[in-house]
């Protein structure tokens, strides 16, 4: 299993959508097969369409707020010591998460489509908080299934997504948490496939939807990558990369155009999601090496039962909360283009609090996660080793939990 | 060559020119012996059983189907229940025709090979699956051909008519039409005619082929299909199931008595 050079990794896929000869996939009921068929060449089409790409770099601009900064953190840097400690801080854009590039290119794609009706998933609540603000702003119906759990946890992006006009549709099968929102989600689509677009909230689903959302969330790394040569004036030697990983949406983002450089130089690093310390459940499909499986209509790995049943997760971070991961990661694992590790529940409410006490920033619970990993690193490494975070989404969202968890917001 | 027991349910209706009746259930609801009694009692008025085995991350059922089958995973229903479920019905109804309905995950971490092998000590007779569509489906179909197991292809609304063309080619002894964009057990949306419209654009393809509707059919729905070569009905059995749950009545009884019902509507 290789990386192929010059080509997309979000297109070095077979014909039947596998990455690697077998992660992703379509593995959808029949009356999918036409609206994934169409998507498909629909968006095979705008990709190329010079006006459609105008009209998401203007949006990404004027709407969204591109570039978000990328800034040192020097207080971080000087009390850790050894490497240098930088933010892409992707939080700043509006609503406060990465999850706002993909749910803009899906409304643009769904306006396209003719469609007046738009629906998605979300765990931590971003992806349904972003959709419901595109959808107001494009003019489109939008509906949100979230897990009864999760609606119950992230309170403040609910308010908001209902203050955009949106209807929360609670999903209480199962964990009553993400990956039951995914599938109430598909299966509102088998039903209303006609007049609605759906919008998968992260890099997971049908092979089309990994492709949109990576697609789209690549902002990230284009925008860095003109900021680190204006910062550095060349790419330094020794850069790492730290992202969280659920679904794999933002970290794909911060990582895709950096693909191609050698790994010495830029390294990424996936931080799933370990669950409580004490708890043997966890998020981390990548981590524990968790089986190949079929969830959401792709093949990844997954947590899942000798006989095939998705494991329920934990963990304090709802938008990590996901058995399974996106097919493009395994594929990255599989390849050893990127690494995977977990933080734990506490290492990373610890990670916040440190974070917070150096400095102006306020990262969600999910990037807690991945600077848990980076004030492990730092220490170890040379001051001319670069560690870049993907502070990909804004604590706001978890005051409630960090109020009980550590008496303050 | 030998006709398959599918095959042979559908000649037998047509010489009583009737659609087969094909009922749905889940494997282990509400518990494993019922499941199996139910079966038992209602193989009278059935002319093929699908018995769908668990998953607990179905993206294309509906409420009913969805309760029945957390109901049954919650008294620890697994695969090789379903299959002993599957093996004691044939022993008692050699033959009449069982299919196993479900999603691709529960045979992937089985194996192919040795699910299949496992139909085939059941004596299952065919298989749906409900997320491996044609042509994903296309290897898979064979090898369950070659073991003398139907696969059954699915087709929908949505199907292109190129596609239809495609898929009945490379199709087995049944087909199954989804009558309506739906999960399982939605109301019936569209007018039973544009239904049968469909079907019989299917139907022109190839004639011969046996196709079944399946979707929303209820009491109420299946007379205006007496004319397709099978109705399916799956959620209004679930449904019966937690209603007699709920009044604390014997679902098998109660089952048996609405399947009955739903025959003399066809007959």
């Amino acid at each position: 299993m290789k990386i192929k050079k010059n080509i997309p990794l979000i297109d070095q896929h077979d014909k039947f959508g596998f990455w690697g000869g077998k992660f992703g996939g379509n593995f959808i009921p029949e009356t999918l097969k036409k609206p994934v068929e169409d998507l498909e060449i629909l968006f095979k089409k705008l990709r190329k369409n010079k006006k459609f790409i105008k009209e998401r770099d203007y949006y990404f601009k004027n709407w969204v707020g591109s570039p978000t900064s990328f800034k040192k953190l020097e207080n971080l840097t000087k009390h850790l010591g050894g490497a240098q400690m930088w933010a892409k801080v992707v939080s700043e854009a509006n609503g406060g998460a990465h999850k706002i590039y993909n749910a803009t290119v899906h409304c643009l794609i769904a306006k396209r489509a003719g469609k007046k009706y738009i629906v998605g998933d979300t765990g931590a609540g971003y992806a349904g908080k972003m959709l419901s603000m595109a959808a107001k702003k494009f003019g489109l119906k939008c509906k949100i299934f979230m897990g009864a759990k999760d609606i119950k946890r992230q309170k403040p992006n609910c308010d908001a997504m209902k203050k955009n006009g949106a209807e929360i549709v609670p999903v209480y099968t199962g964990s009553q948490t993400l990956v039951d929102a995914v599938s109430e989600c598909m299966r509102y689509w088998v039903s209303n496939c006609d007049t609605t677009h759906m919008c998968v909230g992260s890099t997971v689903g049908p092979n089309i939807f990994v492709k949109i959302c990576g697609w789209s969330t690549s902002q990230i790394s284009r925008e860095l990558l003109v900021q680190i040569k204006k910062e550095f004036g060349r790419i330094p030697k020794k850069i790492k990369l730290l992202n969280c990983v659920g679904g794999g949406s933002s970290s794909f983002g911060f990582w895709n155009e950096f693909m191609h450089y050698n790994k010495k130089q830029i390294e990424f690093i996936g931080i799933e999601a370990g669950g409580p310390q004490k708890s043997k459940r966890h998020a981390a499909p990548l981590t524990y090496g968790s089986k190949i499986g079929i969830l959401h209509g792709a093949a990844q790995y997954v947590n899942q039962d000798f006989e095939g049943q998705i494991e329920e997760t934990e963990s304090i971070s709802a938008g990590l909360d996901y058995p399974g991961v996106s097919p493009i990661h395994c594929f990255l694992k599989d390849t050893k283009r990127a690494r995977y590790t977990a933080a734990t529940d506490e290492e990373a409410l610890s990670a916040y609090n440190l974070v917070t006490k150096y400095e102006n920033l306020n990262p969600s619970l999910e990037p807690s996660h991945a600077f848990a990993e980076a004030i492990k690193l730092a220490p170890k490494l040379s001051k001319n080793t670069i560690i870049i975070v993907n502070s990909c989404g804004d604590a706001h969202k978890d005051r409630d939990i960090l109020k009980q968890r550590l008496g303050k917001f | 060559m030998t006709i398959s027991p599918i095959s042979l349910a559908f000649k037998n209706c047509k010489k009583e020119k009737r659609p087969a009746l094909i009922t749905f259930t889940v494997a282990g609801d509400n518990t494993k012996k019922n499941s199996l009694k139910i079966l038992n009692s209602i193989a009278k008025y059935a002319d093929i059983l699908e018995l769908s085995f668990l998953h607990n991350c179905p993206i294309a059922d509906g409420g009913q189907i969805q309760n029945s089958t957390y109901r049954s995973l919650s008294n620890g229903t697994t695969l090789k229940d379903t299959f002993h479920i599957a093996k004691k019905f044939k022993n008692k109804n050699p033959k009449k025709p069982l299919i196993l309905m479900g999603y691709y995950n529960l045979i992937y971490q089985n194996g192919e090979n040795n699910f299949l092998k496992n139909c085939k000590l059941s004596r299952v007779d065919g298989l749906i699956v409900v997320d491996l569509p044609w042509p994903e489906n296309k290897k898979f179909a064979k090898k369950c051909k070659k073991k003398s197991i139907n696969f059954v292809q699915l087709l929908s609304p949505t199907t292109s008519k190129d596609r239809l063309k495609k898929i009945i080619k490379d199709s087995h002894d049944m087909l199954y039409y989804i009558s309506m964009l739906s999960t399982t057990g939605g109301k019936l949306k569209i007018a039973p005619k544009k239904i049968l419209e469909n079907y019989s654009k299917i139907k022109k393809i190839d004639k011969n082929k046996n196709c079944v509707i399946g979707f929303g059919i209820t009491n109420k729905s299946i007379k205006s299909f007496k004319n397709s070569d099978g109705v399916v009905v799956g959620s209004e059995i679930c449904k019966e199931i937690t209603r007699s749950l709920n009044n604390r009545q014997n679902p098998v009884t109660n089952v048996s008595k609405i399947v009955s019902r739903l025959k003399n509507k066809i007959l």
